[in-house]
């Protein structure tokens, strides 16, 4: 692995002297990547952000860009482009002088000035609207101005702070792929924070999960997806059931695991486990299939009841109560012929010891 | 205009009455100052209504007269130094108040507004016992000062009424793009809240302009203010020169004014297209 761009090392911020909001922050950023900080608001992903930037100073540690401790460096001597969530746009500049600002900084003369900021207003599509006030432009238009604007000086590193946030649902997906496009276009080291975890996991090479001001799992999006290491992350990414119980016997990273009244599955252990210790098991609705007798080898097959059907078009969301056990959601895809199934008929749910993942948990007697 | 509703007959009566009472109310604020403007064009040397005849006489003598003159450049010189002392210093209160959360700060937002909730002549007499002390009393800056105490709380309130709409985040931004915070103020900050700032230092000017209480507890004899040149004329000889320089001491004033408003209107224009 090459040299990491940004270092932060056991980096620490209260602002009371007595809660961390951040606790104790490792992280390495690669030259390059797209990472993601996600997680809930308050588990501190924006305050990192923020000390990143310059506008916070960290209680404890030091973060260093390229090698360089800038802990304590004012944010506008660090170089670093920053795309706020409301844009933060001047409002008495045109588009063009807002983009050209960075370089008004830098003394850049007016020939240079206007060729650089054309590209870079190209650069976002906008190369039109140079002569408009940022009010008179869209949502989306104002934040691709500020984007231009962040990376017309050509810094290594840009940091977004939920930047898509205020736009409806259709404009956001378009700005993911253009972001995306930016990010691959010019080789930049992009930090992106969001509370979004379809978006984290849409764009990011990695993604932090943040929660009570640490990171509870740093990887690609597919291992954070498919391998959580702990309830939260199984929890705040993607959809999941969490089932409580009780582990029975383990063999190797196989545990039983009971589950309340008769239930009983095979999961895997992702902590160790051993007999008698308490178990979360967390398990994908839609990796649950309805089994319907056909001999199919599956690990767990489950009894129950429908008790509730919500119909998503593409699939349907079952809520399945077993006999004095948990309720479990099972997602099932609408192919060809609707589904056979209705409220209070019996189904076998069948699903694989691989997609129950078991965590050890500390539950109070 | 706005879509009529329906309105029952004694709605309608009603509403007459309000308009009828509020034109009464303007009449009454407003006749007395407009009474002197026809005055002032007399060609007679009393003050009587109906007017002999039409003169610009009494702004003649209100312009060349080296009392009225001396008066007029007085009252502009301090209440150009008033303007920038007050503004300068009520505009960075305005930024700290703004800013900062500490704990004290209802207590020194009070401090500074004390010169509008103490009765003048209290303010007055306190400046009287203070300058003299410390040897103030009767001089230009002593003048400037007492003015700008005056004056500050216009250009506090004006100003942190302006940072009400103010994005802060918008100083962050131009630091994140290399901008230090002084090349930051003068770039993003002070053009964005300039209106606000441009209505406080009229605010201020016209304050210390038409200001007479403590202008007659500390000058001395030989400084002499335009509203002071006017009181002792009215006490002590009644010229018409008196109704002349009260007309320009309304036109000045009263331009002032509107133009704050105009800011006012342009100042909520753009904050409202911006949000």
């Amino acid at each position: 692995m090459s040299e990491p761009i940004v270092r932060f090392q056991e980096v620490s911020k209260s602002y009371d002297g007595r809660s961390l909001v951040v606790a104790g922050l490792d992280l390495d950023v690669v030259a390059g990547e797209f990472l993601t900080l996600l997680g809930p608001s308050g588990s501190g992903k924006t305050t990192t952000l923020m000390m990143l930037a310059g506008f916070e100073l960290p209680t404890s540690g030091t973060i260093r860009l390229d090698g360089r401790d800038i802990t304590a460096l004012p944010p506008h001597r660090r170089g670093i482009g920053v795309v706020f969530q409301n844009y933060a746009l001047f409002p008495h500049m045109t588009v063009a002088e807002n983009v050209a600002y960075p370089l008004r900084v830098r003394n850049v003369p007016a020939a240079e000035t206007a060729a650089r900021v054309a590209k870079a207003l190209g650069l976002v599509r906008l190369a039109a609207f140079g002569d408009r006030r940022p009010a008179q432009l869209s949502g989306g238009q104002q934040q691709r101005v500020a984007l231009a604007r962040a990376l017309i000086f050509e810094p290594p590193l840009i940091l977004l702070d939920e930047p898509l946030g205020a736009l409806d649902k259709q404009l956001r997906e378009d700005m993911q792929m253009e972001l995306k496009q930016i990010h691959e276009a010019l080789g930049v080291t992009m930090i992106y924070v969001t509370h979004d975890q379809s978006e984290a996991l849409t764009m990011s090479d990695r993604v932090a999960v943040f929660n009570d001001g640490r990171i509870q799992q740093l990887a690609s999006a597919y291992e954070l997806y498919e391998r959580p290491v702990n309830p939260f992350v199984a929890r705040f990414v993607g959809e999941n059931n969490q089932l409580a119980g009780e582990v029975v016997a383990c063999e190797g990273d196989t545990a039983r695991i009971r589950l309340g009244g008769g239930v009983t599955i095979l999961a895997n252990a992702v902590d160790r486990l051993s007999p008698g210790d308490a178990a979360d098991v967390s398990l994908r609705p839609e990796r649950i299939r309805l089994a319907h007798g056909d001999g199919e080898a599956r690990d767990n097959l489950v009894a129950g009841a429908v008790d509730k059907l919500v119909y998503l078009g593409e699939s349907t969301r079952l809520f399945v109560s077993t006999p004095g056990g948990p309720t479990i959601v099972a997602k099932v895809q609408n192919e060809e012929a609707a589904l056979d199934v209705a409220r209070g008929r019996p189904v076998q749910l069948a699903f694989r010891a691989a997609d129950a993942r078991a965590f050890r948990v500390e539950r109070p007697a | 205009m706005a879509a009529r509703s329906i309105r029952t007959r004694g709605e309608r009566v009603g509403r007459l009455a309000v308009l009828a009472f509020t034109g009464l109310v303007l009449v009454f604020l407003v006749a007395p100052v407009f009474v002197v403007v026809p005055l002032s064009f007399t060609d007679s040397e009393i003050l009587v209504f109906p007017l002999p005849g039409w003169s610009l006489r009494w702004y003649e003598d209100f312009f060349t007269n080296p009392l009225w003159t001396g008066a007029l450049y007085n009252s502009f010189a301090i209440g150009l130094s008033v303007t920038v002392l007050a503004t300068v210093l009520g505009t960075t209160a305005a930024l700290g108040l703004h800013a900062s959360r500490f704990r004290l700060k209802p207590v020194a937002l009070g401090l500074l507004m004390a010169p509008l909730a103490v009765p003048v002549v209290i303010v007055a007499v306190a400046m009287f016992y203070f300058f003299a002390r410390i040897g103030l009393l009767g001089t230009f800056p002593g003048m400037v000062l007492a003015h700008t105490v005056l004056a500050l709380p216009f250009v506090v309130v004006t100003v942190l009424a302006t940072l009400q709409g103010f994005d802060p985040t918008v100083v962050r931004a131009a630091a994140s793009l290399g901008a230090s915070p002084l090349f930051g103020f003068r770039t993003v900050t002070l053009p964005i809240i300039a209106p606000g700032v441009v209505s406080g230092a009229l605010f201020a000017f016209v304050t210390s302009f038409d200001e007479l209480v403590v202008t007659i507890f500390i000058a001395s004899p030989r400084q002499r203010t335009l509203p002071r040149q006017i009181f002792s004329g009215v006490s002590e000889n009644l010229s018409p020169t008196v109704t002349a320089a009260a007309v320009v001491l309304i036109v000045v004033c009263m331009s002032l004014m509107i133009a704050v408003e105009l800011l006012r209107r342009r100042s909520a224009r753009l904050q409202g297209k911006a949000q």
